[in-house]
């Protein structure tokens, strides 16, 4: 018996008029570690609803066929029984911790159980033991790190017994090396505990180092691959889904190593390094020069900057150059000073000591009104700054209330719209918008008043490949033709390789590395230590004896000429 | 960026009262606040404020932590009194059956009776506050729901209760995050900025910030749902201590407090004390 099974499934939400599931057919087995992947709005995260009873008890809707979690069946059990057979780590944990502290989270499940009390203290502390958090019980989840908070709601799931446990993108919230520990974690319990590990996420480079026994593709509410990775990554399953396959993989496609004959792609070792090595070597050839952008005068400088907050120091004596025209990437762990940063140079903040320069005057009388118009901010969640209704107001919101004329504001909203993309929904009720069109409307919105420095905070945060190529390109776009600086905050190495020209890594407020993109990345050590890790890439170079940063870059190229 | 205006937090503090199981502070509370309301007995009324003032300096809690809130509740005393002799300036003569004018003359002439009245109103409120504060910064907020749901009130509600304290960071959080890009769009929200634009100006904040708690609700009554929430008729707690002795000690003097309480009521002959035969 499987341990979930689906039969013929097709779903329709109530409401939407288009079926999300066509005709879904599969069976995950004990013991098995399975991840479920596709872009935003493939159903992915449907069926994953559909396994553990959200849908239809909290999201209506219907669906035919049959679904059978531990050979019972769905329909006839609730949400509260189904909990019984199939665990789920939500995808924002923030907002699945209900307890005050760690120890209260942990315990939430049993609490609701009616668990005797001394029971309850036990089994929590066991939980609590297991997952390594007992020295962490009295914090509040909040205050812990990505990876550490993965750990609580593991805890809070994990002691309901099932079996069968189900991650909702765990990797969305977290930083590389996170990500990286996150993956290990769920495979060694998997084996610890003998469960059936589901995982939906779309981050398949680092998803796949869990060694995972299925790799399921869905595309449009349809399954189009459902095999062992190794097979369905020598396919097109996952580049015609509009998903990114691990760089390695993508490196020996365009290099042209015939990926068909290649028995188990997922394993590195078992690779012939010396064929792949020659047809990489030829690829890396072809590589042209290194365009590089003309060294200008700074537009913002920081010079001796000094903060603190009541309780801790974030920055002492931080100095950093901005030339105009650049593309900068500020990486590092959370707490590592990016926020506070960003809040300094926008006048959230003010500095205990220092001055930051814009264009060589000093920024320091300046209201954060003022300073809007020459550096512009964009935050990770486009919900917490659209105000108004409809795309256009959102987008001349700014100029309105700097009281500029009618006139004035219409050619302007309508020339930034139309470079963002948006024009022909100008009269769009937001609600109705993507979360990526969403983010567009945000950077025009600030765009719009014409800074000269943009900040954008993990602008691809939670977004799929497509989305990702569509915002960034759209960002390059206006670094290339409307002169302005771009900041960007982001733990996505791609993002960082991709696009910028420069890395910047914080940690605990000091700078440890400010370099080319593709040289940090294929630096071990201080990838360590501003908790990101390196790419496959860095493997591939590390088995075949090949220069890491020039695959890097000629990778790079290649991905930008498929635009 | 934590904001100073709200500091009413919960800390161990060390005493006695901190060591106090919440239900039985809670209940001490409901009870104390109880019987003032019902004796109006004025020597009673005294001696309480006298007890709920010297609790509140055993329990460290210093003023500056509640000034603020102290100041909103005697303005709001104020504002009650006042409302009172205005709407009633003869309800005093009413219950204490004679008039002996102090000020003024007519229907407005403020009466001993009415005087003595506005006392003890005014002592119930400052019985009450103590009381109030030392419960909630005295008790850990997740023993908070345990208390509640320990004195009757069903699990779903005190569960709420709680949850509204725990997500109230993460709301100031969004909020102070929300104002901060309002702001940098120009939005003049600061005190500078003239009554109704200051009004628009909050409504731009409080829109997105609306939206976002509603998706914050929905995804937690999910992860609540997940982790069977509601399952059953009845929930452990996990900060659910036994009552100790110290518990049975307080609710004892406590429950002595209002035995005295119901046998003024039957020398006074009623809820009042009437000085004045």
């Amino acid at each position: 018996m499987p341990a979930i099974e689906f039969q013929k499934v097709n779903f329709k939400y109530r409401v939407q008029s288009q079926a999300t599931l066509h005709n879904v057919s599969f069976a995950f087995d004990y013991g098995q570690k399975i991840i479920i992947a596709g872009p935003s709005g493939s159903g992915k995260t449907t069926i994953g609803h559909l396994i553990n009873g959200l849908i239809p008890q909290s999201v209506p809707g219907e669906y035919s066929g049959s679904i059978l979690i531990n050979g019972k069946d769905a329909a006839k059990m609730d949400i509260f029984q189904l909990s019984f057979e199939v665990g789920t780590v939500l995808q924002d944990t923030d907002a699945q911790f209900v307890g005050m502290t760690v120890a209260e989270d942990a315990a939430f499940l049993l609490e609701n159980e009616n668990t005797e009390h001394s029971q309850l203290l036990a089994q929590t502390e066991n939980w609590l033991k297991e997952l390594n958090l007992e020295a962490l019980k009295k914090h509040s989840p909040q205050e812990l790190s990505g990876g550490q908070k993965q750990r609580v709601s593991m805890a809070g799931v994990l002691s309901s017994d099932s079996k069968i446990l189900l991650f909702d993108e765990p990797l969305a919230n977290l930083d590389p090396a996170s990500g990286r520990l996150a993956i290990q974690l769920i495979a060694d319990l998997q084996k610890k505990l003998g469960l059936t590990v589901i995982i939906i996420e779309h981050r398949l480079e680092e998803a796949l180092r869990i060694q995972a026994d299925k790799l399921l593709v869905i595309d449009h509410g349809k399954i189009i691959a459902n095999d062992i990775p190794d097979r369905v990554l020598t396919s097109a399953a996952v580049i015609s889904a509009g998903l990114r396959e691990p760089l390695y993989i993508t490196a020996m496609r365009d290099a042209g190593v015939d990926l068909n004959k290649i028995a188990h792609i997922t394993d590195l070792a078992s690779l012939d390094h010396q064929a792949i090595k020659r047809q990489l070597s030829v690829w890396l050839e072809k590589k042209q020069p290194d365009k590089t952008k003309k060294s200008r005068e700074p537009i913002l400088s920081i010079q001796h900057l000094s903060f603190a907050y009541p309780k801790q120091a974030v920055f002492s004596d931080l100095n950093l150059t901005f030339p105009a025209g650049q593309m900068t990437a500020i990486v590092g762990k959370n707490g590592s000073g990016k926020s506070t940063f960003s809040n300094l140079v926008t006048g959230f903040l003010k500095p205990d000591s220092g001055r930051i320069l814009f264009d060589n005057q000093p920024l320091d009388g300046q209201s954060v009104k003022e300073r809007a118009d020459k550096i512009g901010y964009v935050l990770q969640d486009p919900n917490q700054m659209i105000s108004q209704n409809i795309v256009y107001d959102e987008v001349a919101y700014g100029l309105k209330l700097r009281g500029l004329s009618d006139d004035q504001i219409q050619a302007k909203t309508r020339t930034m719209l139309e470079v963002a993309g948006l024009d022909n929904m100008r009269h769009w009720p937001i609600s109705a918008l993507s979360f990526g069109q969403k983010k567009r409307v945000t950077i025009a919105s600030v765009l719009v008043l014409a800074p000269r420095v943009l900040i954008l905070d993990e602008p691809t945060a939670g977004q799929d490949y497509l989305n990702y190529r569509s915002l960034m390109n759209f960002v390059a776009e206006l670094n290339r033709t409307q002169d302005c600086s771009i900041i960007v905050i982001t733990h996505d190495m791609h993002l960082m390789l991709e696009y910028t020209d420069r890395a910047i890594a914080l940690v605990d407020g000091q700078v440890i590395a400010d370099m080319a993109p593709a040289e940090l990345l294929n630096d071990p050590a201080l990838l360590k230590r501003a908790s990101l890790a390196p790419t496959s890439l860095y493997d591939l170079a590390e088995s075949t004896g090949l220069d890491a940063v020039a695959l890097s870059k000629r990778l790079v190229q290649e991905e930008m000429t498929r635009g | 960026m934590a904001d100073n205006s709200f500091s009413l937090a919960y800390k161990n503090r060390g005493t006695w009262l901190d060591r106090c199981s919440g239900a039985s502070k809670l209940l001490g509370f409901v009870l104390l606040s109880g019987i003032a309301m019902i004796v109006l007995d004025t020597r009673f009324l005294i001696f309480l404020v006298i007890l709920s003032l010297i609790l509140l300096k055993i329990s460290r809690v210093k003023m500056s932590e509640v000034a603020a809130l102290m100041k909103l509740v005697l303005v709001f005393m104020a504002i009650n009194l006042v409302m009172i002799y205005v709407l009633a300036p003869n309800y005093g003569s009413q219950i204490y059956q004679s008039k002996d004018i102090l000020l003024g003359s007519g229907y407005f002439a403020l009466t001993q009776q009415e005087l003595l009245y506005l006392v003890n109103i005014g002592l119930e409120y400052i019985v009450a506050v103590p009381l109030a504060l030392i419960f909630l910064l005295t008790t850990n907020p997740s023993e908070f729901a345990a208390s509640l749901n320990r004195i009757g009130i069903p699990y779903k509600i005190s569960y709420s209760v709680s949850l509204a304290l725990r997500y109230i960071p993460d709301v100031t959080r969004e909020y102070h995050q929300i104002s901060l890009s309002q702001q940098a769009k120009g939005n003049e929200i600061s005190k500078k900025a003239p009554f109704f634009k200051r009004l628009k100006g909050a409504s731009a904040i409080l829109v997105p910030l609306l939206l976002s708690s509603i998706d914050r609700i929905e995804s937690v009554s999910q992860a609540m749902e997940l982790r069977r929430f509601g399952a059953k008729k009845r929930r452990s707690w996990y900060f659910s201590e036994k009552l100790k002795a110290l518990d049975w000690a307080v609710l004892s003097f406590v429950l002595l407090i209002v035995i005295f309480g119901f046998i003024l009521i039957i020398v006074n002959g009623g809820r009042f004390w009437n000085p004045f035969h």
